[in-house]
């Protein structure tokens, strides 16, 4: 039986330390203590510096993330400066070019920016292809006194660069809480990473596949679209579709808190399986409320805030050409609600079930991607090293199993496991990251198979006490055994 | 030790370690009883 493919993945980051206060945690702190603003300006670290960081280079591709084990820590000291922006699988832009885009993709009217930002946001995301001249000059900058006057008034927040107020954004109803600017802000911030990712992945298959010839696009990411009325809306799937030029698609959103995006890619592979699509992209814009979330840890460590980039991802899912990997939907991997919510049941449903239907053991898989959470990130404010927790519940249900000997839990972490490199952005950081990775190792021939599993905390939205989780096993054409 | 018959437990469980229901299972069949639980994500 033949699958459908992933033939293309872009992975993309964009600096934002001026958003950081708009982050969720900082937002909140920064209303009662003024303060905690200059303690976050103090830790921001620069364009360069998040460039040259090694999870950064890592998500970006121009890295291996097995490298980073062999990286002496803290990775934020061990800066490689002959980096580049530019990965193999995507761009860390700078925080210029991130207000340039949300200016682009702003058809509501709400962003202003100054002239001197938004022409050398144009010319720089030009230069990277994704933006053509001619859409960038028909934008309309604004004044500073306007931009001020806009702030000062109450309608709108300042955007920052370089710690100058250089732009604004406005709220989108006077009275309406899901349209307020900061909402706006996240959303559209959601919105710009996910079009910059469209965007790099259409540059990837440029002369195969042409913008119009994708007919669906699924988003996935952790954002609420809406108004008063219906505050979690949604559809940014086809926003998103529409600023990167897919003319003929349409789309919609996949919620599923941190496990959305693997949702969506194995919604999209099915709808390939079931002949209603023959070509889906997958995409997912970058979290603003999780900027700085652990900055109090960073700034008390006299650390850098590496929560200061939004991420995001697109996933092209067709038909397999020869040397695709496919993804096995007769082997996914779903936590059902008789499942329950202790670690060895979940742990059971995402990895053993769906080996034991594919006919695998545990180390017939070459890598597990799991939470690939930076550790860097998480460890500060003593939440651990979320993929090593998770890599260690797998070994230890093999060691349970008589899969792998009690003593090779560190043996088998080492082989099948894989530092954490993600910024904490949860759909992101929550497997697919390592999509990109694994599409290029199979092309290769150095990896036969990978299994992602991500987790989504349902029980966070009050709704239910049950976790959830998803897994799917991407595999190289003929990857038997 | 700790006896935890007759106590009055609140619970804060995590979604990569040990989650709430886990717990609240635990300390359940050890005779407590609780009087809340939630389980946190910290990514």
């Amino acid at each position: 039986m033949t699958f459908p493919a992933i033939t293309a993945v872009a992975n993309v980051l964009a600096h934002a330390p001026g958003l950081v206060r708009y982050g969720s945690k900082p937002l909140r702190d920064a209303a009662h203590a003024p303060a905690t603003l200059e303690a976050i300006a103090a830790r921001l670290r620069p364009y360069e510096d998040a460039v040259a960081y090694g999870p950064n280079q890592a998500f970006i591709g121009n890295l291996e993330p097995e490298a980073l084990a062999s990286l002496p820590r803290p990775w934020f000291d061990a800066l490689d400066r002959g980096a580049s922006s530019a990965g193999a699988f995507g761009d860390l832009i700078s925080e210029g070019e991130l207000l340039g885009l949300l200016k682009l993709c702003d058809r509501a009217r709400l962003v202003h920016l100054d002239a001197d930002t938004l022409s050398d946001a144009a010319a720089r995301l030009a230069k990277r292809g994704i933006v053509t001249p001619a859409e960038m000059e028909a934008l309309t900058p604004a004044d500073g006194p306007a931009i001020d006057a806009l702030c000062r008034g109450g309608e709108a927040i300042p955007l920052f660069l370089d710690g100058r107020t250089v732009g604004a954004i406005a709220r989108g109803h006077e009275e309406d809480e899901a349209l307020t600017a900061n909402v706006l802000l996240e959303n559209l911030a959601g919105k710009a990473t996910g079009v910059l990712a469209l965007r790099r992945l259409l540059t990837m298959v440029e002369g195969r596949v042409a913008p119009g010839d994708v007919d669906f696009v699924l988003a996935g990411s952790e954002e609420a679209v809406g108004d008063r009325y219906q505050r979690g809306g949604g559809n940014l799937a086809k926003a998103i579709a529409e600023s990167a030029g897919l003319t003929g698609a349409t789309g919609f959103d996949v919620k599923a808190f941190c496990a959305s995006t693997l949702y969506a890619v194995f919604n999209a592979a099915a709808l390939v399986q079931a002949g209603v699509f023959s070509r889906v992209a997958v995409v997912a814009g970058g979290s603003l409320a999780k900027l700085g979330m652990k900055y109090r840890a960073h700034v008390a460590k006299r650390m850098p805030i590496l929560e200061d980039v939004l991420a995001g991802i697109a996933i092209l899912v067709e038909h397999p050409r020869p040397g695709d990997p496919v993804i096995r939907l007769d082997a996914v991997g779903l936590h059902t609600i008789a499942t329950g919510s202790a670690q060895q049941a979940i742990v059971e449903a995402l990895v053993v079930k769906p080996l034991a239907k594919a006919g695998y053991r545990l180390s017939d898989v070459d890598r597990y991607a799991t939470e690939m959470h930076n550790p860097e990130v998480t460890e500060p404010s003593g939440s651990g090293d979320v993929p090593r927790g998770n890599y260690r519940l797998i070994a230890a249900l093999g060691a349970m199993r008589g899969e792998i000997p009690r003593d090779g839990i560190n043996d088998f972490i080492a082989r099948h496991g894989m530092p954490g490199y993600a910024p904490t952005q949860g759909h992101i950081a929550s497997a697919v990251c390592y999509l990109a990775h694994a599409l290029r190792a199979m092309r290769a021939g150095t990896m036969r198979r990978a299994l992602f599993m991500a987790k989504g905390s349902l029980f966070l939205g009050r709704m239910t006490d049950a976790s959830d989780g998803v897994s799917f096993l991407l595999e190289r054409q003929g990857g038997n055994p | 030790m700790i006896d935890l018959k007759g106590k009055r437990v609140l619970v804060i469980g995590e979604r990569d370690g040990v989650n709430g229901p886990a717990i609240e299972a635990c300390v359940k069949s050890a005779g407590a009883e609780i009087l809340y639980a939630e389980t946190l994500c910290f990514v």
